[in-house]
């Protein structure tokens, strides 16, 4: 009886509950890698200013974006809407990684063309990293014809160059930060007292309120303002809305355009006084190729052969 | 001394449990299909784990969500962001049994699964046939099953309601070789 007892625990020890532990095995053979973290924003801009996200190789985005005037100007304006910038664009992905863009402002009748790359990833796991960096550059082409006769700008002095450093960080599923110093460049200024190079910082967030709503706020600081207008700095705060394909943004910002150079350094109106625009961001995504797809298959062939 | 043979006896029985009749894969396939009257969707997973107890019949999967790769990143994206929500939860979980698996020959033949699977959070019961092929150095499992997406409160807005099939077709093809510690 005593030995068929020893026999009996000895069993009941070294006989596994096995289920939990074939888990348990899967969990130990489940190889470590290292794991990106995605969709920090959800569209390429914050707001006004881009995000650290970019469309994926093949992806073509149409975007629309329009500021409307001072919502202070009162019913007979229809509080802005009747006054309205205009910008479109299209921007593409040319890697995972690299992505370009060209779009013209109605705003002093501007052309900007962009790319956007990133350099780091924030990442999980093995050898994690804590933040993401892009960078990001672009070239502004006033073609607005203001100039008094005879005053013609070059074609240099017409452009203008903007330089950002994008470091952003997901903090949680509904929390993600981005700090953007950004350093704009002008071939040619108003007057004498104009800085060529103007320096700027700016924050932005996102808190997700749903699976596919979120609240963004934006703040761009301005070191060394321009002194021939009355310069303040860019705010704003907007709803992200995703729907399929679609990233629909609704602002209330300070600011009139939609570039960089532009609403960092030009704006001139003051939200807390009211002067506040109604905006938005409406984007369309195609995708060419199907390049996941491939890399699957070639991935399969490979595999195939090196199997025999 | 003859319980102490006894004793050795059951370490050894346990010990050849243990380790030497699991037969596991890392390199599983699933895939889901959904189809709809505006679209077909497929995603595919090639790091699929899986691991089965010979001894009794015993199979649990794990599917890192993460890893399924759909023709368009948009829609990759928008599976794990706003369907699954990868980030929390990471993994479909299935803990099951295979029926009758002692008596089984060495050919092709059905085999009836049941257990309980975890997608979104949510568990399920679940039974569902399977072609199944054991060897000495293999055991390979091939079904479909149908899942309804309602049951694991993955929820769909309704500007895409009719590019989602209620119910999405999952296959596997599961190449277990014994598994060594």
């Amino acid at each position: 009886m005593k030995n068929f007892l020893i026999v009996f625990a000895v069993l009941a020890i070294s006989s596994p509950s096995f289920s939990q532990d074939l888990l348990d095995i899967l969990e130990e053979e489940t190889p470590k890698t290292k794991e990106y973290v995605s969709s920090t924003f959800k569209g390429t801009r914050i707001l006004n200013g881009h995000s650290i996200e970019n469309r994926k190789k093949g992806i073509l985005e149409f975007v629309i974006s329009h500021r409307f005037g001072r919502v202070n100007l009162g019913a007979d304006e229809l509080y802005g809407l009747d006054q309205s910038n205009i910008r479109f664009a299209f921007e593409y992905g040319l890697s995972d990684n690299l992505m370009v863009g060209i779009g013209r402002s109605s705003f002093e009748k501007t052309y900007d063309s962009f790319f956007k790359y990133k350099l780091l990833k924030q990442s999980t796991d093995k050898n994690s990293f804590p933040f993401a960096i892009s960078l990001f550059g672009s070239a502004a082409y006033r073609s607005i014809d203001d100039f008094e006769p005879g005053n013609e700008p070059s074609f240099n002095e017409r452009l203008s160059y903007t330089t950002q450093v994008l470091i952003a960080r997901k903090f949680s599923p509904g929390f993600s930060l981005q700090i953007t110093p950004s350093y704009i460049h002008r071939n040619s200024v108003k007057i004498n007292e104009d800085p060529h190079g103007i320096f700027a910082i700016g924050i932005g967030s996102r808190v997700k309120l749903t699976q596919r709503i979120s609240i963004n706020g934006e703040y761009h600081y301005t070191v060394n303002p321009l002194e021939s207008i009355d310069a303040t700095n860019s705010l704003a705060f907007g709803v992200d809305i995703e729907t399929g394909g679609h990233v629909f943004q609704i602002i209330l910002s300070n600011s009139i355009t939609m570039i960089e150079k532009s609403f960092i350094t030009e704006s001139t109106d003051d939200f807390f006084e009211g002067d506040v625009h109604l905006g938005f961001n409406i984007s369309r995504a195609f995708q060419f190729g199907k390049h996941k797809k491939k890399k699957l298959k070639e991935k399969e062939e490979e595999d195939k052969k090196s199997n025999n | 001394m003859k319980s102490l043979h006894i004793l050795l006896c059951c370490f050894l029985f346990s010990a050849l449990m243990n380790g030497q009749e699991k037969f596991l894969t890392k390199q599983g396939f699933t895939s889901f299909f959904s189809s709809s009257p505006v679209e077909d969707i497929k995603a595919d997973n090639n790091q699929v784990l899986s691991i089965i107890d010979t001894s009794t019949g015993a199979i649990a999967i794990s599917i890192l969500m993460k890893s399924f790769m759909f023709e368009k990143s948009l829609m990759q994206e928008h599976f794990n962001e706003n369907y699954v929500e990868s980030d929390k939860y990471p993994k479909a979980i299935f803990k099951g049994q295979i029926a009758n698996f002692k008596n089984l020959g060495n050919d092709e033949q059905l085999v009836s699964i049941h257990g309980d699977i975890t997608i979104h959070g949510v568990t399920k019961k679940i039974e569902t046939q399977a072609k199944i092929v054991r060897t000495e150095e293999n055991i390979s499992l091939t079904g479909t099953f149908p899942i309804t997406v309602a049951d694991f409160k993955i929820k769909i807005p309704s500007v895409v309601i009719n590019n989602i099939a209620e119910t999405v077709a999952v296959t596997f093809e599961l190449d277990h070789t014994p598994y060594k510690k």
